[in-house]
């Protein structure tokens, strides 16, 4: 299967893309979602200093500032009581346990994520069948070796110590039991990934 | 005696102060509120009594009519040639009988005589800044005071902007109360930091206290509510709520001696640790006034059940964990303990309520005004099942689970809707999915024209949304919009969300407290400052383009009483275009915006009555003011700040 899905070149995804930097900045980087090469892409917690710092950059100077900052974990906000806060937090817990193990998926160049059930697949096909249809793309053919090839999209996952892990290379519970969330890579970066890096 | 019917004597003084030069002062102000027993709730309170505090008495010329006035003001001085003056403890009796603050205030000014008659009389102050006025000026102004409401930290410390030794300590205050006013009975407090140690100090100090209210305060633990339940032998009231305290378990609920009945109010819905059910239960059966119970999670649905039983009389009802399995068996006799409740106006708590469970309050809810369905992601299904049964609610709280549908819902059912507050139940969580959007908030509106207090979370909103919310409820008086993401714009026209709030300050002539988010130029505040002149509270953050957007709201909001502003890029110009607005204002807060120390250190050498304090973040640099807050004061410059807390002085 070819890679490169059509549908991605009528919609300009680029410029619907969330990122943490000034608006402007992107233009010179690589094709794909990252915007820190040698890091790991699209954190959701940043540190307080970068996250405020960037802050103060968008309010003083851009014309679009915080639509490019809703990732960013800003301190105090939304404005909800801790009180309220813990309660929810527990609840989450809870319900991870016992109804579903919902993670979320993201994938490069989409701007909103999705959320699967992982308890009501059996397997990776079955997982990957999904993912393709949900996002329509091709993921290209596993191999342990080689990760996937044949297609520019790559799926990848974060496991419980924060590593990004190709989708497919421990065995299905292991994965089930550690997955945190889904991306679905795309580009040089995920090539990086597949050759085992 | 003489005063047989007290009203009726104050309808003599009103007759002949009525003929008097002064009778127009009077009649405006004076509501016709004249029992002075019924408890007022905490957000009609309002702050005045701060402001007769803080003016200094002013000079009165004798114009005629009471010739008191030109006499300095003694305890008690009877002219025997003036038979319209009425002896000082007449006065005061008549005067006791006012409890609004705005009226006392009022009565306050009008002479010297009724100055004192009023101070004298005053059974309840309320504090609006703890730091505003020093304990010893109160007990100097009011001598005889009761009851006492304190409040302390900035509200943004609720979202821990407030570093966590700022102050607001209680134990000063107690201090000098366990002096002044031995009488004390009722202590309320927000945000505050109160100690067991302050605790045990007002177990141990007021021989009549009854009543302690803890909202949002900090630094004491279950030792300190121990020390409450064994000393005070009088309490009617023990509310602790949303306080981040220690909690060493549940001891303390057993410190209630065994013959201890007096209790009236118990909320401890927000501890952690268990409680032992057994000491609760057999507490709850010998209060028989007990009209508020508010239990936490660790009261299981059988204890529940079994105290719905003993105290039928319930007023209003804090429910445990609602999440248990219960037999067939179980849910009837759950179901039947709640028909008991025949009184039941306030439904809470209720964690993680499942539907099946749900179904078992269903008896008790045919009276209930406010529902508070915040601690349980209920489906739309779930809250659509459950509506019906409450024609008469009020106040209805839920989290956004709900969806839209289940917002449809409220409005099919809902017809005397006054209030709704839509909380995130994953508020960190950018999904699209299982969120309210602007159709929730529009079919709430249409079906409750009743609707004057909003508080609403979402991730999307549109400035026609908002149009047509406030045209199908002009009445708003809270309308407080919290869209998630910062600087979010209507999401179909992609423009700012300048011309929704736009539409509601134009239309809700009430408006007394906004909260405005998502993307927002100085427009909108030019919109606020031209038509939001009922406004006391305003709450920004992420929003507007420059100096200009906050001048619009200093120069035109004439009721501005509280500003707390976050991440905009407002700076000193700002910040010196509310000079001389601030001394009339309970406080201004702005962080993460452009001010910086010279700003801050000319208002400080410009208005000496303010206190301007700036908290520095770590690294940042010399000149940036990171936190600032500003609030007027008769105390002078805080003694008890804490190295990251700079109180600006002009040099």
């Amino acid at each position: 299967m070819e890679g490169g899905v059509a549908y991605e070149q009528g919609l300009n995804l680029k410029a619907t893309e969330l990122t943490l930097g000034l608006p402007g900045t992107g233009e010179t980087e690589g094709q794909g979602g990252v915007r820190n090469n040698n890091k790991r892409p699209m954190p959701t917690s940043e540190t307080n200093e970068e996250e405020s710092q960037a802050l103060k950059a968008a309010d003083r100077g851009s014309t679009a500032p915080a639509a490019k900052l809703c990732r960013a974990q800003i301190v105090g906000w939304p404005p909800i009581r801790s009180y309220r806060k813990n309660s929810l937090q527990e609840k989450k817990d809870s319900e991870g346990e016992a109804s579903g193990m919902y993670v979320k998926v993201s994938m490069d160049g989409a701007p909103y994520l999705r959320k699967i059930d992982l308890k009501v697949y059996r397997g990776y096909p079955e997982l990957l069948k999904a993912l393709e249809a949900m996002f329509k793309f091709a993921a290209g053919v596993y191999s342990e070796r080689e990760g996937y090839k044949g297609s520019e999209y790559v799926p990848t996952y974060e496991d419980k110590d924060g590593d990004w892990m190709l989708v497919g290379d421990v065995p299905w519970d292991m994965f089930m039991s550690s997955c945190k969330r889904l991306r679905i890579m795309k580009g040089s970066e995920a090539r990086g990934l597949g050759c085992g890096v | 005696h003489l005063f047989i019917h007290s009203i009726s004597i104050f309808q003599a003084v009103l007759i002949i102060l009525h003929l008097s030069p002064f009778g127009s002062l009077l009649f405006s102000p004076f509501s016709s509120h004249l029992s002075s027993s019924s408890p007022i709730p905490h957000r009609e309170r309002e702050s005045f009594d701060s402001e007769s505090l803080l003016s200094p008495f002013p000079q009165i010329s004798s114009s005629g009519g009471i010739s008191a006035m030109d006499r300095s003001p003694k305890r008690r001085s009877i002219s025997p040639d003036d038979a319209t003056r009425f002896p000082d403890e007449v006065l005061e009796r008549v005067l006791a009988l006012l409890d609004s603050p705005k009226d006392r205030s009022a009565v306050s000014l009008v002479c010297r005589d009724w100055y004192s008659a009023e101070s004298w009389s005053r059974r309840h102050v309320f504090i609006g800044n703890c730091y505003s006025v020093s304990p010893e000026i109160v007990a100097r102004r009011f001598p005889r005071i009761r009851s006492v409401t304190l409040k302390g930290k900035p509200r943004f410390s609720d979202f821990n902007l407030v570093p966590d030794n700022w102050g607001a300590d209680v134990h000063s205050w107690l201090l000098v109360f366990a002096s002044e006013y031995p009488f004390l009975e009722e202590l309320r407090l927000k945000r505050m930091r109160v100690t067991d140690e302050s605790l045990e100090f007002l177990a141990l100090n007021f021989p009549n206290f009854r009543a302690l209210s803890l909202l949002s305060c900090d630094g004491f633990s279950t030792g300190g509510l121990a020390s409450v339940a064994t000393h005070c032998k009088n309490l009617t009231e023990l509310d602790i709520q949303e306080n981040g305290i220690d909690d060493f378990g549940g001891e303390w609920l057993s410190c209630f001696p065994d013959n201890f009945n007096t209790l009236e109010v118990l909320n401890f819905s927000h501890l952690n640790t268990d409680v032992n059910p057994d000491v609760l239960e057999r507490l709850v059966s010998r209060c028989r006034s007990l009209k508020v119970l508010k239990v936490n999670r660790s009261i299981s649905l059988d204890c529940l059940q079994r105290l719905l039983v003993s105290a039928p009389q319930l007023t209003e009802l804090g429910a445990g964990s609602f999440s248990q399995e219960l037999t067939p068996r179980q849910h009837a006799d759950l179901e039947h303990a709640f028909g008991l409740c025949k009184n039941l106006s306030v439904l809470t708590g209720l964690w993680e309520a499942t539907a099946m469970n749900l179904s078992a309050v269903y008896p008790a809810c045919s009276r209930l005004s406010f529902l508070n369905l915040s601690y349980t992601a209920l489906q739309s299904q779930e809250l659509a099942s459950l509506l019906p049964h409450c024609p008469c609610l009020r106040r209805l709280w839920v989290l956004d689970s709900v969806g839209d549908k289940g917002l449809e819902a409220v409005g099919a059912n809902c017809p005397s809707l006054e209030e709704i507050r839509v909380f995130p139940a994953d508020p960190f969580d950018e999904d699209m999915i299982n969120a309210v959007t602007e159709s929730g908030i529009v079919a709430v509106s249409q079906g409750c024209p009743k609707l004057h207090y909003i508080l609403y979370f979402c991730r999307q909103m549109t400035n026609a949304a908002v149009a047509t919310v406030v045209r199908n409820c002009p009445d708003f008086t809270h309308f407080r919009l919290c869209i998630m993401n910062p600087g979010q714009p209507d999401h179909t026209t992609n423009q700012p969300m300048d011309e929704a709030f736009g539409s509601v300050v134009k239309t809700c002539k009430k408006l007394q407290r906004l909260s405005v988010s998502g993307l927002l130029t100085d427009l909108t505040f030019k919109y606020i400052g031209k038509y939001a002149k009922n406004m006391e509270t305003l709450s920004v953050a992420f929003a507007g383009s420059s100096d200009l957007g906050m001048q619009y709201v200093m120069e035109g909001c004439s009721k501005l009483r509280k500003l707390e502003i976050r991440d905009c890029p407002f700076g000193n110009a700002a910040l010196l275009s509310g000079l001389e607005k601030y001394e009339s204002m309970r406080s201004l807060w702005m962080s993460a915006c452009n001010v910086t120390m010279n700003g801050c250190r000319v208002l400080a050498r410009e208005m000496p009555r303010l206190n301007v304090e700036v908290m520095k973040e770590e690294g940042s640099d010399d000149c940036k003011a990171d936190k600032v807050y500003v609030y007027r004061t008769v105390a002078g410059p805080r003694r008890d700040a804490p190295p990251s807390v700079l109180t600006v002085s002009s040099l």
